[in-house]
């Protein structure tokens, strides 16, 4: 049974990595939901946080083949509920009228996000958390019609003492 | 020293003692080098043939082949060879040239690449950028190919660095923190795997190439004598053990003996060494070994749950894991039910010998391969090309020694045969080295003909002349409703006469006895020749089409003893 999962890869921060990384996935026939790329607090080393859509077996296989991977340095599956997983997302709406705005600002007070830009017809918000909550505002806001919405896809880390 | 005498230097630092290649605008620098150096060099006569040649070198020697093109179109002719070692573990480091590196990305004259095109078919790659660390990727590109598994690796040579002057030359290690390859079994998983055999009334041991990359044969046959138990092999793993041998029952697959594809499945437990179980070598995946447990030793751990689940999987490489086997096993008593087990298949091996002294003509293929088998020596390598005569070759001959029978398996590469043969003779010189090609994929390399007259190299080239592009012929009339689509390959060239006109000596061969009189003058003379045989196109030889299972062969084997029918050897 094919189910998301979310696997953090520990990797050479040079040219060509993100390339061999999303290279195998597709030659292995498998799909990237997102990734996201950064420095890691490992010098010279990057972290690629990747959502992939497969099954076990196949989730296997695509981990062996990463490990094989010269410039994959670490491996590792991050659970839900072991995990913390945060997404960034920038959302631009329409407020056509003085009370969509007001509404705006109010559903933005509840759910902890920041208005980063505001114009005459529509305010551009900053959400940050669980892709779950960047969903549930996204559909919250989809009436006042949508402009533009731009997300990085999810980072995440272990909890705890997890490593 | 410039970068191009400081790749040279680090070659020969690795124990290179030849490199195979063409030249071209952004190698010249380093062609230039190559002067004044004792370096040896082969010039092929189509880039496609140096990495060939150097898969061969590096298949009959055990070490790392190195072949070396141009930018663009050069590095471009590469790839076929690439993919082709990518996909039967040989140790190759490809040298590429490249514009230099203020032009890269600009669509420069020949520019390529190539760092990205071969990405999913290396082991990995380098890109020279600084002119004094030539001689560490160097060192480090061979560590990673001729380690663990082995594979190709790419290094993309831009010309100004060929030019510049190193400021030092030093080897320091390149860091490689996530490649450390687990060479050592797990004593754990050898004790549990001792107690699957110790209960396994049918145990049968498939050898894939692994066995051979690993120098694991001496190992594998104790090992096999112990537990008392068959091997089968994969077209990689030919001559892992001697085929002559009883327990041996060669090769298993779409093509495979029929004692072994017959018998496999009534296994009830399967070690497999080395190998991929590949479809090629499994048939129908869904009803391989249905009821057999699987111990699986491969130094890759991607491949161990690939594509059989496996009980015991055990991450090593195959001679340590074997030998560790072999010192916990210096006690064992086999299990009584697989010794009845083994003598039913030695005697079966026997009892199913192939006729293969037909005096029909055109030759029967059956016929030819055991006339060469017969005129070979001891130590004779014998490369294969891709096709019909390949499974022929692969069927009837027996190879008895590991590294003797080099043949394109994952890649399935028409064209392979020839300059695989070509490397082959340059690494072993003493050995006589016979390739066999059909007159479809000779074809694709004839022009090195031109190489084996300059380097004077003896290597007998046998063509198995169908005039059809045999294997899809044969797929087309068993398969295909008899659909011949574009496999006549009509009558051009006279074969003969193209050796000729490159100055080697050639022979139509059209009854049987003079294969094997040719050779062994050929062996003893110590001479290049071509032999055109001139074969049956409409023998076919017994297959397992795709997508059924193992033991579900289309096409009838003639057995020395007549009585008998392919359906007695799975009694
Ligand atoms: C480069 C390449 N092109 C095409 C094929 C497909 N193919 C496999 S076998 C074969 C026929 C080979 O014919 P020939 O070389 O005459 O050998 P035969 O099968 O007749 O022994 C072909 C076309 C291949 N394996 N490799």
């Amino acid at each position: 049974m094919c189910t998301t999962h979310t696997i953090s890869i520990l990797v050479e921060h040079k040219p060509g990595v993100l390339q061999k990384v999303t290279g195998l996935f597709s030659r292995r026939g498998f799909n990237i939901e997102s990734i996201t790329v950064g420095s890691s607090e490992i010098e010279n080393l990057a972290r690629m946080v990747i959502v992939v859509y497969a099954d076990n077996k196949g989730l296997e296989q695509v981990k062996k083949q990463l490990n094989k991977l010269v410039d994959v340095i670490k491996i590792q599956e991050l659970h839900s509920n072991s995990s913390v997983k945060r997404e960034l997302c920038l959302i631009k709406v329409q407020t056509k009228d003085s009370k969509a705005r007001t509404e705006v600002f109010q559903y933005t007070d509840v759910f902890r996000c920041n208005i980063v830009d505001v114009c005459d017809n529509s305010v551009t918000i900053e959400v940050i958390g669980h892709p779950n909550k960047i969903n549930a505002f996204i559909k919250l806001l989809k009436h006042y019609g949508i402009k533009k919405i731009a997300r990085t896809g999810p980072t995440a880390v272990a909890r705890g003492s997890a490593n | 020293m410039n970068g191009g005498e400081a790749i040279l230097k680090a070659l020969k630092e690795q124990d290179v003692d030849t490199i195979f290649g063409y030249p071209g605008g952004s190698v010249i620098p380093l062609y230039d080098s190559l002067y004044d150096d004792d370096l040896r060099h082969i010039l092929v006569r189509h880039e496609q043939c140096a990495v060939h040649a150097a898969e061969g070198y590096a298949r009959a020697s055990g070490k790392v082949g190195v072949c070396l093109a141009t930018s663009g179109p050069g590095a471009t002719n590469l790839v076929t060879g690439i993919a082709d070692a990518n996909m039967d573990s040989t140790p190759l480091v490809a040298i590429t040239g490249q514009v230099n590196l203020s032009a890269i990305g600009n669509d420069a004259f020949q520019e390529a690449d190539m760092i990205g095109i071969s990405m999913p078919v290396t082991k990995h790659s380098y890109q020279i950028t600084n002119v004094d660390s030539i001689p560490s990727i160097v060192k480090s590109s061979f560590d990673i190919a001729k380690s663990g598994r082995p594979g190709p690796v790419l290094i993309d040579f831009p010309k100004e660095m060929q030019q510049g002057e190193l400021s030092k030359y030093e080897t320091t290690l390149i860091e490689t923190p996530g490649y450390n390859p687990t060479l050592k079994g797990n004593i754990k998983q050898v004790t549990k795997s001792i107690d699957l055999i110790k209960k396994a009334s049918n145990p049968i041991i498939l050898a894939g190439g692994g066995v051979i990359i690993s120098g694991a044969s001496e190992q594998l046959a104790k090992f096999a004598k112990t537990i008392n138990a068959p091997v089968v092999t994969t077209l990689m793993g030919k001559g892992a053990v001697p085929e002559d041998d009883d327990y041996a029952l060669g090769m298993l697959g779409m093509h495979g003996r029929l004692v072994a594809n017959k018998n496999i499945n009534k296994s009830d437990l399967l070690i497999a060494i080395g190998c991929r179980f590949s479809d090629r070598t499994t048939g129908k995946i869904d009803e391989f070994i249905p009821n057999a447990k699987v111990i699986h030793i491969d130094v890759d751990p991607a491949e161990i749950g690939k594509n059989v689940d496996v009980d015991i999987p055990i991450v090593g490489d195959a001679f340590n894991v074997l030998k560790m086997f072999n010192d916990k096993l210096t006690k064992y008593e086999p299990n009584p039910n697989s010794i009845k087990w083994l003598d039913e298949l030695k005697a079966k091996k026997t009892k199913f010998s192939l006729k293969t002294n037909y005096d029909t003509t055109p030759l029967m293929p059956q016929t030819v391969i055991s006339e060469i088998s017969e005129s070979l020596t001891e130590d004779s390598i014998v490369t294969t090309d891709v096709g019909l005569h390949q499974m022929f070759a692969a069927h009837y001959l027996n190879v008895n020694k590991p590294r003797k029978f080099i043949s394109s398996g994952g890649l399935g590469t028409m064209g392979y045969g020839f300059p695989a043969a070509i490397g082959a003779k340059v690494a072993c010189e003493d050995d006589p080295v016979i390739a066999i090609c059909g007159d479809g994929g000779f074809l694709m390399v004839s022009q090195e003909l031109a190489t084996i007259q300059s380097y004077d190299l003896p290597i007998i080239i046998t063509i198995l002349d169908n005039r059809k592009l045999g294997m899809v012929y044969q797929w087309q009339n068993l398969l295909y409703n008899k659909r011949l689509s574009q496999t006549d390959l009509g009558t051009v060239p006279d074969f003969v006469k193209l050796a000729e006109s490159y100055g080697i000596n050639g022979v139509n061969i059209t009854k049987p006895g003079e294969t094997k009189e040719v050779i062994k003058n050929a062996i003893k003379d110590n001479e290049a020749i071509l032999l055109n045989i001139d074969i049956q196109k409409d023998e076919f030889l017994p297959m397992v089409p795709p997508g059924a299972a193992i033991e579900e062969v289309i096409g009838e084997y003639n057995f020395v003893d007549e009585s008998l029918s392919n359906e007695d050897a799975a009694k």
